[in-house]
């Protein structure tokens, strides 16, 4: 059709040179979001024909990580769902306060904007000194803007009421400096965010955590791969973590479901409760 | 469980919301579609639109949710602030991925993710509104086989999307409000 040139199949194949020369596995994301996102990239990118694509991903290894970067979704915002922030603030923060350390995973942080929205959140109630935040994505081009903490000028007032419908209570403006068309966020708060690869497909856990955050990051996963993600979150986490996805995101009909108590409010946050 | 054979795809955007109220009350309970509706607005009414549409239809109403299978005489909200993308296997996908025609959910990201997996067996019915959301979809829905209708535009509280997509795309039927649950009950039954 006029907007998929590219078959199903034909992505499949594309998907396992990828998985062959370069070691990243697409093979079992869900196929509608991947086959549409491949064949927007081939009419952006202007190839004549399948074969020219599927050579120039073969041979080039810059193009091949193009191609890689550009599949997955990397549309994020500071205080996405301000509810769920809200959620946050009130039912975690007080339960990882009790902790002497706090171990925070974050995968899937694309550019980092949720990653600082929840240091601001742990700075606000005095916890970030204590706490280490790892920060993931498969993507090293987002992570290399996450560690500079500077996001898009123009987007600070729609973050600024966000922060603010999360219960934020002081000037969002003294969490940065303008600096031309960038908000540079204050270093204080990226002191404690660890931002590094990691491939949620094919790595494995590296640490135990108290609180694992996972925003529309499965719904790009079939069932199967949304199985294996959720267990290796739910032997990633301690007895009583925390685990918070997106705000379609769910535990139920998953293989995990029974280890986990959903919090009691409409927020995507589950409590482990069975080792 | 059995996915649904037929799918019907309404979009609308502003003034979109009438003829949905009207066509709903008419849809039988035998329809072997799934009922797929993407309307553009904002987010914070949400159940509100559940409540409204279940309160004019014999048809479960519902939001689409991730990975759920499309099940006949059912009517499926796309949720707001994401993309509805149908897989192969009749379930649905989200997608948080960048607007597209300003909009998220974009009627034609649904119209031609929908024409990819149900091909003939896809109709794809275009509303009111105030852009071109939905014409290139209408188009690819018509590439695969499927039908096409868009309101009259003379009906439409907005006429500029109905218009732009019967300038632009192949329009099988151009329809009343309160032709359209016939049309559909119609269609399920080829």
């Amino acid at each position: 059709m006029s907007r998929n040139p590219i078959s199903e199949q034909e992505v499949l194949l594309l998907l396992n040179d990828i998985l062959e020369r370069y070691g990243y596995d697409f093979t079992e994301y869900a196929p509608a979001s991947i086959n549409r996102r491949v064949n927007h990239l081939y009419q952006v990118d202007r190839f004549p024909s399948f074969a020219e694509y599927r050579y120039r991903i073969i041979s080039d290894p810059a193009y091949a990580l193009r191609f890689v970067e550009e599949i997955t979704v990397n549309v994020t915002e500071m205080f996405r769902d301000p509810s769920f922030y809200q959620a946050l603030r009130t039912q975690v923060l007080p339960v990882l306060a009790t902790y002497p350390s706090i171990r925070v995973w974050h995968a899937g942080c694309s550019t980092g904007e949720e990653v600082y929205s929840f240091a601001i959140l742990l700075k606000e109630a005095k916890l970030l000194h204590k706490a280490v935040i790892y920060a993931t994505d498969i993507n090293a081009g987002v992570l290399e803007k996450g560690r500079k903490g500077m996001f898009r000028l123009s987007q600070m007032q729609q973050y600024s009421r966000n922060y603010m419908e999360a219960g934020g209570r002081e000037d969002f403006s003294s969490y940065y400096t303008a600096n031309y068309e960038y908000a540079k966020f204050r270093e204080d708060l990226g002191e404690k965010i660890i931002f590094s690869p990691h491939n949620l497909v094919t790595d494995g856990s590296f640490n135990e955590f108290q609180l694992i955050i996972c925003r529309n990051v499965l719904i790009y996963f079939n069932k199967k791969l949304q199985d294996r993600v959720l267990t290796l979150f739910s032997e990633s986490l301690e007895q009583l973590g925390f685990l918070a996805l997106g705000s379609k995101e769910t535990l139920n009909f998953t293989s995990v479901t029974g280890k986990f108590k959903q919090l009691e409010n409409r927020e995507k946050i589950w409590r482990k409760v069975q080792l | 469980m059995t996915t649904a054979p037929y799918l019907i795809v309404i979009g609308g955007s502003a003034g979109g919301l009438q003829p949905i109220l009207t066509l709903l009350p008419g849809l039988v309970a035998s329809l072997p579609a799934a009922i797929l509706i993407v309307l553009h607005r904002q987010s914070h009414y949400e159940s509100v639109l559940t409540e409204l549409l279940s309160s004019k239809s014999i048809l479960p109403v519902r939001e689409a949710g991730e990975k759920e299978p499309l099940l006949p005489a059912t009517v499926y909200i796309a949720p707001a602030d994401y993309h509805l993308l149908i897989e192969s296997d009749h379930t649905f996908s989200l997608d948080d991925s960048e607007k597209v025609n300003f909009s998220r959910p974009s009627i034609d990201v649904t119209f031609t993710s929908a024409a990819l997996a149900y091909g003939s067996k896809v109709t794809a019915i275009l509303l009111s509104g105030a852009n071109t959301d939905g014409t290139e979809g209408l188009k690819d829905v018509h590439e695969a086989g499927g039908t096409t209708a868009v309101q009259d535009p003379a009906t439409a509280d907005v006429d500029y999307m109905p218009r732009q997509a019967i300038l632009q795309a192949p329009v099988d039927a151009i329809l009343q409000p309160q032709e359209m649950a016939a049309f559909i009950n119609r269609m399920a039954e080829v």
